[in-house]
């Protein structure tokens, strides 16, 4: 029996998923490695079973935090995405600023921030805001920019203000560029947000996996290591499709006719 | 004073560089056809910006509708080369476009909704493209999408309309399609044009008058009347009458490649 393209396109990244679950688990076992260094994939899903009630309190909070942080990234980038596209001077001015900020790893940030807010949910919000906003300023910024001049010259001999042609021409073209920023941005977020949990917070599964590695409980950290992840993905393939669905013009336009 | 006046216009577009286009001085009635040709970089293009207002004179003067063009005006509609339609908009949405910039329709959009929209189905269907509202630029072959860019150019009723080499990107026969498209809509309802294109037999089928530009920096070397009759047909383009227009025209440019 022969599987059709189709079907196996669909079926790879699962099929690669439960084959890597498949040799870390002969290796567990193969060389018998200790639960507490590197435990198998049976044991952590056991765990997670088990524990399934505080992941689950700690993962919505987590997911709750890196949503805020994310929806803030979204707005100041968006808008200072726009600033930068559309007005040069701008864009010199605080261009190498915002790339220098953006080399600093952001754990960096984090003590100052408890400092500043002490310890919960709100160094985490912002942690995941520094850290995700980036990648959505620099692609508005780089969809405006890179707007035909031909296309704007015809919004400009019709009379139209530089707003005009902003609203009509250069958001519109650069929702491409942005949507396709926000699968980035989203997982960002959750490393900036768990990040910030695991230095300064008593709540989220970045605490959590801190609190069991210091019992040496490695089957719960790798449990939360997992949820982080499938968040991750999950969250990533939702803006995936709504790129999809709100840029259609985008990825059919390249085979236009001219 | 004419519709579109040049006053010994010059035009560098670095400070004190080179001219694109030197000295030219023309007039242009109202609703008269006129063609512009000449070879490539020639500042053909740069005459249209001058009259659109998307570029000052560097020296002389330009006036439209009796007053000195000081930036983009209302009353001009241009087209381009590339059909430069927004890809995430409709055909029908796309020549809606200039309803939701220049006014008095822009003010008035909101209350005559159904009524713009009407005139842009009407209109598209006056150039062969209805049934086509709803499609998106891509799904267009490069005629119809210039159709599209021809209507949008029109649809705010401009009283002078810019074409800047408009059908130079099409094949021969498509060409010829949208040049009885354009002669078609000139004659239903008279505005004022100006075509730019290096394509001498269309400038003669479609203008009254023709001037011939220099190489850089451009120059006008000659004016010539076309008087074939009205309304002309595609068979007109075989007379002798044409092929001479088109000869002497040609031998003008002729001689600007000598020298
Ligand atoms: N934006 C610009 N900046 C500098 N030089 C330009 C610009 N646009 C056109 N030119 C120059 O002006 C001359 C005339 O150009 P253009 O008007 O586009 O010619 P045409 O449309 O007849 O081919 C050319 O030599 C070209 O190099
Ligand atoms: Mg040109």
């Amino acid at each position: 029996m022969r599987l059709s393209p189709k079907v196996v396109f669909r079926l790879a990244p699962w099929l690669l998923t439960v084959f890597l679950l498949v040799c870390w688990e002969a290796i567990c076992q193969g060389f018998e490695i200790k639960p507490f260094l590197f435990p198998a994939p049976s044991l952590v899903f056991k765990t997670g079973v088990e524990m399934f009630d505080p992941i689950m309190t700690h993962a919505i909070h987590t997911f709750l935090t890196t949503l805020a942080g994310f929806a803030i990234a979204v707005l100041v980038g968006a808008i200072m995405g726009a600033l930068l596209g559309s007005s040069p001077i701008i864009y010199k001015a605080l261009y190498p600023m915002l790339v220098g900020f953006n080399s600093v790893p952001k754990v960096a940030f984090v003590p100052v921030l408890v400092v500043w807010f002490g310890i919960g949910s709100i160094p985490a919000i912002i942690t995941a805001f520094l850290i995700s906003f980036f990648p959505v300023v620099v692609n508005v910024a780089t969809g405006l920019a890179t707007l035909e001049p031909e296309l704007e010259d015809v919004l400009r001999s019709l009379g139209a203000s530089r707003f005009d042609i902003l609203c009509k021409v250069g958001l519109p073209r650069s929702m491409p560029y942005f949507f396709a920023s926000l699968k980035v941005a989203v997982t960002l977020a959750f490393v900036g947000s768990v990040i910030s949990e695991t230095v300064a917070s008593n709540l989220g599964i970045g605490y959590l996996m801190m609190s069991a590695s210091s019992t040496m409980n490695m089957p719960l950290v790798f449990a939360g290591l997992m949820v982080i992840g499938a968040m991750g993905v999950v969250m990533y393939e939702l803006f995936a499709l709504l790129e999809h669905r709100l840029t259609r013009w985008a990825n059919r336009s390249q085979n236009a006719a001219f | 004073m004419s519709f579109v006046e040049f006053e010994n216009v010059s035009l560098s577009y670095s400070e004190g560089g080179q001219r694109a286009i030197e000295g030219i001085s023309l007039q242009v009635a109202e609703g008269e056809f006129v063609a512009v040709v000449g070879p490539s970089g020639c500042g053909k293009s740069t005459l249209m910006k001058l009259i659109s207002g998307l570029k000052p004179p560097s020296e002389g003067y330009v006036y439209v509708n009796g007053r000195q063009v000081g930036g983009p005006l209302g009353i001009v509609g241009m087209a381009f080369q590339a059909p430069n339609l927004l890809p995430w908009r409709t055909t029908l949405d796309n020549v809606m476009l200039p309803l939701e910039i220049v006014e008095p329709w822009r003010s008035e959009r909101g209350a005559r909704r159904k009524e713009f929209e009407e005139m842009a189905r009407a209109q598209l269907a006056r150039v062969g493209l209805a049934g086509f509202e709803d499609k998106f630029p891509w799904e267009l072959s490069g005629g119809m999408q210039q159709r599209a860019s021809i209507c949008r150019a029109l649809i705010h009723k401009p009283r002078l309309l810019m074409l800047d080499e408009p059908f130079g990107a099409l094949d021969a026969f498509t060409r010829e399609e949208l040049w009885c498209m354009l002669r078609d809509l000139w004659q239903q309802q008279p505005f004022t044009v100006i075509l730019v294109t290096h394509d001498l037999r269309e400038a003669v089928f479609l203008a009254d008058t023709v001037y011939v530009m220099s190489k850089r920096p451009g120059r006008i070397l000659i004016r010539r009347e076309i008087d074939l009759p009205r309304p002309r047909d595609l068979e007109v383009t075989y007379t002798d009458a044409f092929a001479s227009h088109v000869h002497v025209l040609r031998e003008s440019i002729g001689r600007v490649r000598e020298n």
